[in-house]
């Protein structure tokens, strides 16, 4: 056995670097970068694999997150459209995120929007160094899925810089098909990110808009928020009954090559979005759902001197921030009822913890809960 | 763009009789809102105060 100790070894033409005199060959495009070989991926739920509210809410009319976790649809005026965790995805996927037009709009008001978003927290992403001279581009992947063909906008936006943009299009071929797309993201170097848990990035791939936001042109380089230049090659789903889109294997991480998706552990996937809500119903059962399963049981002895006059709720994973709180009846799932009918309040509400207390005597004080802190 | 319609708001009271939190009803569905700016929730709420077109009732007596 030798040792051949060098420097660098470069390949001699093309892309690929032969080894082993058998020839052996080893793509440069899969060499792994400096960049993590773990943890690579800056989207939570790219899988759409957790979806902790529902898996379809049908006639939306405006933006919300309704199923897969920390994937949001924005939608003002543009159509009705059904929300669907999916099942239709491609081979290697669980899942995919879909929206299905209800009711179309052919002609949308200049206004109007129709969008898939995501956001990701801002300390998560402080390896960019955006805002440095050592700020990283990074590169986008997804699988995407379509009864529309065309060219599609989507747009990174920075929150901490007045929405600092950057738009780039990428073409649907077939329709119908899942397709698998690829984008590099360059480097800003003059815009910081700030240190904190608020909106670092959105992301955001336009279904359909009216002019206000497709009558620009891309805007291929990070500059000012731009609003005419966010949609600029629209899709235009929901033009009519039955147009869809789909998405799923999101990957967002470092570099200038798109590694594969980065699959992990359902468990995982679950506590990096309970970060952002997390509930006390069974991760299948849909809040509201009459279903005893996680219930909690409020100790409490209201109106008497010495009993427990609030009972503390701790969150299993630290809350991003300190989250808006829903108690919900357990058979009726009417908000802020116990099950004994007394009405629940909610106070000190923090990262880890709640207290729910009762404005009135009585016993059994059983209720299920719900924790929103998403961006 | 987060889009909110806020319909109900007024200060809870924590035990000691201090502002802890916002009684909201947002999007249909009641919630506790906690003064924190990095709540969504809270964030929508003081914007439209600051904009006139929300106004924050005295907390019920009991909460």
């Amino acid at each position: 056995m030798s040792a051949l100790n060098v420097n660098a070894i470069d390949k001699e033409s093309g892309s690929t670097l032969t080894l082993g005199g058998s020839g052996t060959t080893v793509n440069v495009n899969n060499m792994v970068p400096d960049v993590a070989l773990s943890n690579r991926n800056l989207i939570t739920n790219g899988a759409m694999n957790v979806a902790q509210r529902k898996t379809q809410v049908t006639g939306v009319t405006s933006g919300g997150y309704y199923t897969c976790d920390r994937m949001p649809i924005q939608v003002n005026g543009l159509g009705t459209w059904t929300v669907d965790q999916s099942t239709d995805a491609p081979n290697g996927f669980s899942n995919s995120f879909k929206v299905t037009c209800t009711t179309a709009d052919a002609s949308p008001a200049a206004n109007a929007f129709s969008v898939f978003s995501h956001r990701i927290e801002a300390q998560n992403i402080q390896h960019l160094a955006f805002g440095t001279a050592d700020a990283k581009s990074m590169t986008l992947s997804f699988w995407v899925k379509s009864n529309k063909t065309g060219a599609a906008s989507f747009d990174f936006l920075q929150d901490d810089n007045s929405l600092k943009m950057i738009s780039k299009s990428y073409t649907i071929n077939s329709a119908n098909t899942w397709e698998y797309k690829t984008i590099l993201i360059p480097a800003d170097t003059a815009g910081v990110i700030n240190n904190d848990n608020g909106s670092g990035l959105q992301i955001n791939w336009w279904l359909n808009s009216g002019t206000n936001w497709s009558s620009g042109s891309l805007q291929s380089t990070w500059s000012t928020y731009d609003a005419t230049n966010r949609n600029a090659s629209n899709l235009s789903v929901g033009g009519a009954v039955s147009d869809y889109f789909a998405i799923t294997g999101i990957q967002l991480e470092v570099g200038e090559v798109a590694t594969p998706f980065e699959h992990e552990f359902f468990g995982n996937t679950v506590a990096k979005c309970q970060r952002y809500y997390q509930k006390s119903y069974n991760l299948d059962i849909p809040p509201q759902t009459n279903n005893a399963a996680g219930r909690h049981y409020f100790y409490l002895s209201p109106n008497t001197t010495n009993g427990n006059k609030g009972d503390i709720v701790s969150f299993p994973v630290t809350m991003r921030a300190s989250p808006s709180v829903t108690i919900y009846n357990e058979a009726s799932g009417v908000a802020g009822v116990f099950s004994n009918g007394a009405s629940a309040i909610v106070i000190v509400v923090g990262q880890r913890s709640f207290m729910g207390y009762a404005t009135s005597a009585g016993s059994d004080f059983y209720a299920h809960w719900v924790a929103d802190a998403e961006l | 763009m987060n889009q909110f319609n806020i319909t109900i708001v007024k200060h809870q009271l924590d035990f000691g009789g201090d502002i802890c939190g916002i009684k909201a009803t947002i999007d249909d569905m009641e919630m506790s809102v906690p003064l924190d700016p990095a709540n969504r929730h809270y964030a929508a709420i003081m914007e439209q105060v600051s904009a006139g077109t929300l106004t924050i009732a005295e907390a019920d007596n009991g909460e």
